[in-house]
C-alpha cells in the first residue's frame, strides 16, 4: 500500500513527543510510574497532551449541560487534579499514552545523560553464524509449507487465468504455487552481558530504599539492554549470608539480622568463576546497600575481594549507597579511600529519588 | 472512483429513498477506505490533503490508538463541497454501509440548504489542496521549523474570527473629507426657545451632557479601529507587520476557520438531521429483517448519552422528532401555549400534519443557538433528562447543579454561543498612541483560563511585535494582562 500522507505529520508529532520525554526525563526517572508500563519491546509513557493555547474559559467556572439520571448534587466527573498547570483529567484534557520502544527510550536516556556507547569486549573475536527462518522459497519440505503465501499465489493464478469462481471459491494450489519457509544465514558478532544486582536486605533497608533501587535498576537495565544483544540478569540478596533469588523476590524479600557485605561479593566471585567465561562475557556488578557493614574486618575482606578478584573480572562494578535512617554510611567512605584509583569501580550516593538521575549518570557514564 | 457493484446498488437504492423523502443534495461520491486511510482522512478533518502540521499527526495517533483498542470507531465522514465527498469504511458490513449512506445524504442536504453554510466555499477540496501546496512551497523556501512555528502561532488564534462576518456586507471606507458635511464644526446647539423658557429647555446639565457626547465621538473617531473589531485575524492580517509569506499563511488559516465555522455552529442540528434521516430511511424503507439487530446496535451506539456532555446526535434527533410531532398535532401557537389543563395539553392533536414541512423549514434557517432557543420546551427538557452541572470545589468534582428548565436552557445556550468560546475584540490597535494592541474580553460571568490566555498573548505578540494587552476580569475584578515580548504584566483595573 502506498504510504499515507499523514506519515510525515505523524513522524513529526512523534519527534515532538520524544523531545518532551527527553525534556522531562529527570521527572520520569525519579518516578516509579514507568515501571509496570513496560511490555516486551514497548513502554507506554504518559505525556501531557500537547496543546495549542487559545483563549478559553477556565473549566472550573464553566460547567455545562449533561443528560441522564441523578439528583442535584450527584457527582458526574472528577475535577482537575491539584496543581496548577498540570494536565488534569477533564474530558479533553487527558494525558496521552504514547508508546515508545525500549530501544528508543534507551536512546533518549543515552542522549540526555550523555552516556557513551559501550565498547564490549570480545565483540570481534566471537562471530556467530545465526540461521533464521525468515525467507520464503519455491522449494522445500511439505512440513515447512507457507500456507498463506501458497494460498495467495494460487488465488492470484486462478484469478489471472479466469478459473476462479466466486460462487464456488475453491483454491487448488499446483506445484508452482507452493511456497516454503526457508532460512537465511547471518553472521553476527556475539556479545553477551551479565548483570548481577546485589542488595542488602538486612533490617535497616526499608521500603523506600528498595523503591529507589528498583527504579534505578529499571533504567540501568534499559540502557544495558540497548547495548547488548544477549543480556542475562541475576539477583543476589544478602544480610549476613548471601543467596541468589528471582527478580520478584529481590525487590520484596526482607530479612532481619546483620550485614556482611563480603558474603555477596564472595557469592558473585564464585558465580563468575564457575559459570562464565571471561573471554565471552561482559560482566556488570551493581551493589546497593545502606552502607552499614558488620565489622571493619569484613569491610577489609570486601576491599581485598574487589581489588584482587572482582575488579579484574568485571567491566564495571558499581556501588550505590542508599540513604537510610539506620545505616552509618561507612562502607562508601571505606571504598572511596581504599580503592580510589580503580577505574572500573564507581560509587554513588543516592539520598532520595531525585538523586537517581545523577547516580545513573555516574554508573553508566564511563562507557564500560 | 467507482464503487464496486454491490455497494453501488445499495447507494442507488438509498439515494432513491432520500430523494423520495424530498432531500435535496449535491451529487455525492463515496470512497472506500481501509481504517488506516480513514483515520488519516479523519485526522485531516475529512480532507485527503492538508498542509503539513504535527497536530494532524497527533490526531492520527489518537484515532489509531482508540481504534486499535476498540474504544471508538469512525463510521461516517463527509465533506461540505460540491460535489460532496463521503467515505465508507471497507470492513463495515452492508447494514452499516446503508446507515452511513443514509446519514451522509442527510448531511449533504443540510450542507446544501442550511443558510449558515450558504457562504462557504463549495470547492474547498481544491482549496485545501492549494493551501497544502502553498505551505509546502513556503517550507521549501523558509525552512520547516520556521513555517511550523508560525503555523503554531496562527492556530493559537484561529478561532478569533467573527462568525457572522460572512453575512455582513462590507462597504468601502467612509469618505474622509469633512468639509462637505462640516462634521468638525459640530458644536453644542441650543434647542430653540423663548428667552424666558431657555433656562428650562436648555439647562446647564443638558448642554454639558451634549458637549461630553460630542467630545467622546470625536475621540472615538480618532481611535483605531473605530468600533471594537471581532475578527481579530482580519485585523492582524491588515495591520500587523508581517512578511508576505506569513500574511499569506495567516490568511489561509483564517479562510479555513471560516469554512469550518458553520459546522461548529450547527453541530447539533446537522448531526440531528442526519440521524433523523438515517433512522427514517432505514426503519421505513431500507432495512431488511435480518439486519434489524445490527441496525439497532449501531443506532443505539450513535445516540448513547453520557452524563458529562450532550450528545449532538441524540439531542438533535430528539428535538427534530419533537418538532415534527408538535407540528403534526398542532401543539404550538397561542391556544396551545395558553392552555393550562395538563391532560388536554398532553392529548392535544389537531391533526395538522405539518411536521415534515416544518422540520425542512427549520433545517433551512436555524443554527444551534436559535434552534435550541426556539424549540426546546420544558416538557422536552424533562423528557430528555437534561441537567446543568457545575464544578464543586469541595468535592473536587463536577456535580449536577440543576434540572430547572430555564437554567438548563440558559447553560446550554451559553455553551453554544460563539461556539462556547470567549468573546474577544480588538479595542485599539494604537493603544496610547504607541502602536500597542489592546484586546478586550467581554466578560459574561466566566473567567478565562489565565495560563492559556497568557500563552495565547505571547503568540499574538509574536505577530503584532509591539506590546499586547488583554482586558478581562478575574473573580469579579477587572484585570489587565500585558505582554511586551519579554515579560508578562498584570494589574487590577477600576475600583
Amino acid at each position: 500500500m502506498a504510504t499515507l500522507k499523514i506519515e510525515q505529520d505523524h513522524n513529526r508529532f512523534r519527534q515532538i513527543v520524544r523531545g518532551k520525554v527527553k525534556q522531562d526525563l529527570r521527572k520520569y526517572i525519579s518516578h516509579e510510574q514507568l515501571i509496570g508500563r513496560k511490555g516486551r519491546d514497548l513502554i507506554s509513557i504518559p505525556v501531557p497532551q500537547i496543546d495549542i493555547p487559545t483563549f478559553r474559559f477556565s473549566p472550573q467556572s464553566q460547567g455545562g449541560v449533561g443528560q441522564g439520571e441523578g439528583e442535584s448534587g450527584t457527582p458526574i466527573a472528577a475535577g482537575e487534579a491539584d496543581g496548577a498547570g498540570e494536565a488534569g483529567n477533564l474530558p479533553g484534557e487527558h494525558l496521552m499514552e504514547v508508546d515508545i520502544t525500549l530501544e528508543e527510550l534507551a536512546q533518549i536516556l543515552g542522549e540526555e545523560l550523555e552516556l557513551p556507547k559501550i565498547q564490549p569486549k570480545g565483540a570481534e573475536r566471537i562471530q556467530v553464524e545465526k540461521d533464521r527462518y525468515s525467507a520464503v522459497r519455491r522449494t522445500g519440505p511439505e512440513s515447512l509449507r507457507h500456507f498463506k503465501r501458497t494460498y495467495k499465489e494460487a488465488l492470484k493464478r486462478q484469478i489471472a487465468s479466469g478459473v476462479y469462481n466466486h460462487r464456488n471459491p475453491v483454491i487448488l494450489p499446483i506445484r508452482e504455487d507452493k511456497r516454503y519457509l526457508s532460512w537465511k544465514t547471518k553472521p553476527r558478532p556475539e556479545c553477551n552481558a551479565l548483570i548481577v544486582y546485589m542488595m542488602d536486605v538486612s533490617g535497616s533497608m526499608g521500603d523506600e530504599q528498595k523503591e529507589i533501587v528498583r527504579i534505578e535498576t529499571f533504567w540501568i537495565d534499559t540502557w544495558l539492554r540497548s547495548q547488548y544483544k544477549g543480556l542475562v540478569t541475576r539477583y543476589i540478596v544478602h544480610d549476613a549470608a548471601a543467596k541468589e533469588v528471582t527478580e520478584e523476590q529481590f525487590y520484596h524479600l526482607r530479612e532481619s539480622g546483620g550485614t556482611m557485605i563480603s558474603s555477596a561479593y564472595n557469592y558473585l566471585n564464585k558465580m563468575i568463576d564457575e559459570e562464565y567465561d571471561l573471554e565471552q562475557w561482559n560482566i556488570y556488578g551493581f551493589h546497593f546497600s545502606d552502607g552499614d557493614n558488620w565489622s571493619g574486618g569484613d569491610t577489609d575482606k570486601c576491599l581485598a575481594l574487589l581489588e584482587k578478584e572482582l575488579l579484574l573480572k568485571v567491566n564495571l562494578f558499581c556501588y550505590g549507597q542508599v540513604e537510610s535512617a539506620y545505616g552509618s554510611g561507612e562502607f562508601y567512605r571505606e571504598l572511596e579511600e581504599g580503592l580510589d584509583s580503580q577505574e572500573n569501580l564507581v560509587t554513588s550516593k543516592i539520598q532520595s529519588k531525585e538523586d537517581i538521575y545523577a547516580s545513573i549518570k555516574d554508573f553508566l557514564g564511563r562507557g564500560k | 472512483m467507482n464503487l464496486p457493484k454491490d455497494l453501488e446498488d445499495i447507494r442507488q437504492e438509498i439515494e432513491g429513498y432520500a430523494q423520495d423523502y424530498g432531500l435535496d443534495f449535491f451529487e455525492t461520491f463515496f470512497e472506500i477506505l481501509d481504517f488506516k486511510q480513514l483515520n488519516e482522512v479523519a485526522s485531516f478533518m475529512g480532507f485527503p490533503n492538508r498542509y503539513p502540521h504535527w497536530r494532524f499527526g497527533m490526531e492520527y495517533e489518537r484515532l489509531s490508538k482508540s481504534f486499535a483498542y476498540g474504544l471508538h470507531r469512525i463510521y461516517e465522514m463527509v465533506i461540505n463541497n460540491d460535489p460532496c465527498y463521503a467515505y465508507l469504511l471497507q470492513c463495515n458490513n452492508y447494514v452499516d454501509q446503508k446507515i452511513v449512506m443514509a446519514h451522509v445524504y442527510g448531511h449533504c442536504d443540510f450542507f446544501k440548504n442550511n443558510f449558515w453554510f450558504s457562504k462557504t466555499n463549495r470547492k474547498m477540496m481544491d482549496e485545501m489542496a492549494n493551501h497544502a501546496t502553498k505551505v509546502r512551497k513556503y517550507i521549501d523556501k523558509h525552512g520547516y521549523s520556521e513555517v511550523e512555528n508560525f503555523i503554531d502561532v496562527c492556530l493559537s488564534i484561529d478561532d478569533l474570527i467573527d462568525r457572522h462576518s460572512p453575512f455582513i456586507e462590507r462597504h468601502g471606507r467612509k469618505p474622509v473629507s469633512t468639509l462637505e458635511n462640516g462634521e468638525e464644526d459640530k458644536t453644542v446647539k441650543k434647542i430653540k426657545s423663548k428667552d424666558y423658557m431657555d433656562e428650562y429647555i436648555n439647562p446647564e446639565q443638558f448642554l454639558q451632557d451634549q458637549k461630553r457626547r460630542l467630545d467622546e465621538e470625536r475621540v472615538q473617531r480618532r481611535s483605531f479601529p473605530e468600533k471594537p473589531e471581532k475578527d481579530i485575524l482580519l485585523s492582524l492580517i491588515e495591520t500587523a507587520p508581517l512578511e508576505n509569506w506569513q500574511r499569506d499563511i495567516l490568511e489561509l488559516i483564517r479562510e479555513e476557520s471560516y469554512y469550518f465555522a458553520p459546522q461548529g455552529q450547527t453541530k447539533i442540528m446537522n448531526e440531528g438531521w442526519a440521524t433523523y434521516w438515517h433512522s427514517t430511511i432505514m426503519t421505513q424503507r431500507a432495512l431488511q429483517d435480518c439486519e434489524l439487530i445490527d441496525y439497532a446496535d449501531h443506532h443505539s451506539g450513535t445516540v448513547a448519552t453520557q452524563p458529562t456532555r450532550v450528545n449532538p446526535y441524540k439531542l438533535g434527533l430528539e428535538l427534530f422528532k419533537d418538532i415534527e410531532d408538535r407540528w403534526n398535532k398542532g401543539k404550538f401557537g397561542k391556544d396551545y401555549e395558553e392552555c393550562e389543563d395538563i391532560n388536554e395539553k398532553k392529548n392535544w392533536d389537531k391533526k395538522l400534519g405539518l411536521g415534515r414541512e416544518k422540520i425542512f423549514e427549520v433545517r433551512k434557517i436555524y443554527n444551534d443557538v436559535t434552534f435550541i432557543d426556539t424549540f426546546m420546551t420544558e416538557e422536552f427538557c424533562r423528557d430528555q433528562k437534561l441537567f446543568a452541572y457545575k464544578y464543586d470545589a469541595e468535592q473536587n468534582a463536577y456535580v449536577i447543579s440543576d434540572r430547572e428548565f430555564k437554567k438548563v436552557k440558559q447553560q446550554l445556550l451559553f455553551s453554544l454561543t460563539n461556539f462556547g468560546q470567549p468573546l474577544i475584540y480588538v479595542k485599539e490597535a494604537n493603544h496610547e498612541n504607541r502602536g500597542e494592541l489592546y484586546l478586550e474580553h467581554r466578560h459574561e460571568g466566566i473567567d478565562l483560563k489565565i495560563d492559556y490566555a497568557k500563552a495565547t498573548m505571547e503568540n499574538i505578540q509574536k505577530i503584532w511585535s509591539r506590546p499586547v494587552y488583554l482586558e478581562t476580569a478575574v473573580e469579579g475584578r477587572g484585570r489587565l494582562l500585558g505582554f511586551d515580548g519579554h515579560k508578562h504584566t498584570e494589574r487590577n483595573l477600576g475600583p
